[in-house]
């Protein structure tokens, strides 16, 4: 059967030319990059080159980039860092209901700490406003952390209109970026970011790799105490391999970048074009315009999400869903809440989120198979019945 | 995640549907919690001899139902009132443990049908 992955918000696959890439650094250039003999100096050289590919993407300088273990790491670095080195001015944050775990579990451990989070309500479409957010400020607010783009349900947020608000009001700014690179110009001076995470892995890089940009002059806690590797502020040993990967994913990411926007938006537009003209009662979340270019993501009336992501991996459909029963909680996603869905119609969402591989075939095969399971996972329901009463 | 026996009922799930003039009909679970069963009885001569399912819910949630209606059918009420949520997870080779409830569900909606039943014989 041929596979369709159409889950490129979770994880995507490590493209060839990344791989090769990679592969010497595991044998053939498998030095300490601190030592000072020739395979250590040649691991040194790949990861200044990679810090100088990711720092190009974000128009930053490599001194201001950090390598992590991915985005949950730079999230925690970037906001715990920041809440410790800047305590003594204040203790409140500014964040937003529909921000990754990784930032909102960050938040929730730091209350417990004694700090304030705020957590600002989104509108139906998952937007906040850079007024909304100057609104919430307070004189001991020390920490802005907004998402550039929402993994669930892709809406882009104001980040350059939050970012010089907060640069005015002199308050740190910390983006979670990891869904934004290779889907739209990241550039770290425009948007006025003193922080912004970023993971490989989103972007055809490997897995457990990613950075965290730390504007020159920002003063953060160091993250891993030991030796002197990342100028010591997070030490271990580099995973060069993974670093090389991801120097040389960002490189291909944002090369040609309007082309592949393009490219990908459009299919995009066929998928969601298809579904809300074959499926009766189905709503699109998110924003119609504001929206990551892979990102499709729906609320199907009167059935459940998890039931239809067997239906399609039977297909041979790869997607996701916000649906209790995938999000291994008793309640369906918190961004799908946090937009207004009532419980019932959360539970029933459905993404598929598409990659520069996707193709118009599978995007027409998915039109073809979805209105059938649909249909087979109403006739089931009895929700579905109680309607048509 | 899930048992063979378990994607087997859920993909071809048994007794779908509705029994237009059954002895007792049970509802169980809510959509706020993304599980909602009904169970349609026929009852005969006390034997259970027809019986459907309509369900809203997960890939457990559609087994669960599926395997616990193939387990009353032909059964006594007072045999079908014995059924557990363990029975039912043990005959689908187990669920994982955030399925657990699924299985409390289907064994809910089966004694509600029954009761549904005893009720209208009693207003009979």
């Amino acid at each position: 059967m041929n596979r369709i992955y159409l889950d490129n918000a979770a994880t995507t696959a490590v493209s060839q030319e990344v791989l090769e890439k990679m592969l010497p650094y595991f044998t053939q250039h498998f030095g300490n990059a601190s030592s000072v003999y020739d395979t250590g100096r040649d691991a040194r050289k790949a990861l200044e080159e990679a810090r100088r590919a990711v720092a190009d993407s974000l128009h930053a300088k490599p001194s201001e980039i950090y390598f992590t273990a991915g985005g949950s790491e730079s999230d925690n670095w970037a906001i715990k860092g920041a809440a410790y080195a800047h305590q003594g001015k204040g203790k409140h944050i500014i964040t937003t209901q529909i921000e990754h775990h990784a930032v909102l579990h960050t938040c929730e451990y730091l209350e417990k700490q004694g700090f304030e989070v705020t957590y600002l309500p989104v509108d139906e479409y998952g937007l906040v406003t850079a007024a909304q957010v100057e609104k919430a400020l307070r004189p001991d607010t020390i920490l802005i952390s907004i998402m550039a783009a929402n993994n669930e349900i892709g809406t882009v947020m104001p980040i350059a209109e939050i970012g010089r608000m907060a640069r005015e009001r002199k308050v740190l700014f910390h983006t979670d970026a990891v869904q934004a690179i290779g889907a739209m110009e990241v550039d770290v001076e425009e948007w006025h970011v003193d922080m912004l995470s970023l993971s490989a892995h989103k972007f055809h890089g490997p897995k457990g790799v990613g950075a965290l940009y730390i504007r020159n002059g920002v003063r953060l806690d160091n993250f891993v105490h030991g030796g002197a590797q990342e100028r010591g502020r997070r030490a271990g040993t580099e995973n060069v391999a993974g670093i090389v990967g991801l120097g040389e994913a960002i490189r291909l990411a944002t090369l040609d970048l309007p082309a592949h926007v393009q490219k990908v938006s459009a299919l995009r537009d066929t998928l969601i074009k298809g579904i809300l003209e074959h499926i009766p009662e189905v709503r699109l979340n998110g924003h119609p315009a504001k929206r990551l270019p892979g990102n499709v993501n729906v609320s199907i009336r009167y059935i459940e999400g998890e039931a239809m992501l067997l239906r399609l991996d039977m297909a041979g459909i790869a997607a996701s869903s916000g649906s209790a029963c995938t999000s291994g909680s008793l309640d369906p996603s918190h961004v799908l809440l946090a937009i207004g869905l009532p419980h019932e119609i959360a539970h029933g969402s459905l993404r598929f989120s598409l990659s520069g591989d996707t193709t118009r075939e599978e995007v027409d095969e998915v039109i073809r198979i979805l209105p059938g399971i649909i249909k087979t996972l109403r006739e089931m329901s009895p929700l579905y019945e109680m309607r048509n009463q | 995640m899930y048992s063979e026996k378990v994607l087997d009922h859920f993909n071809n799930p048994r007794n779908v549907g509705e029994l237009e003039h059954a002895s007792g009909v049970g509802m169980v679970g809510n959509a706020k919690c993304g599980d909602i069963m009904k169970m349609y009885i026929q009852v005969e001569n006390n034997i259970i001899t027809d019986v459907r399912f309509k369900t809203f819910g997960c890939g457990a949630a559609i087994a669960t139902s599926s395997m616990a209606t193939e387990m009353v059918k032909g059964k006594t009420l007072e045999e079908a009132l014995e059924l557990t949520n363990k029975a039912v997870m043990d005959a689908l080779d187990g669920l994982p443990p955030a399925k657990v409830h699924c299985s409390v569900l289907a064994e809910e909606a089966i004694r509600a049908a029954i009761e549904d039943y005893i009720k209208n014989q009693k207003g009979d």
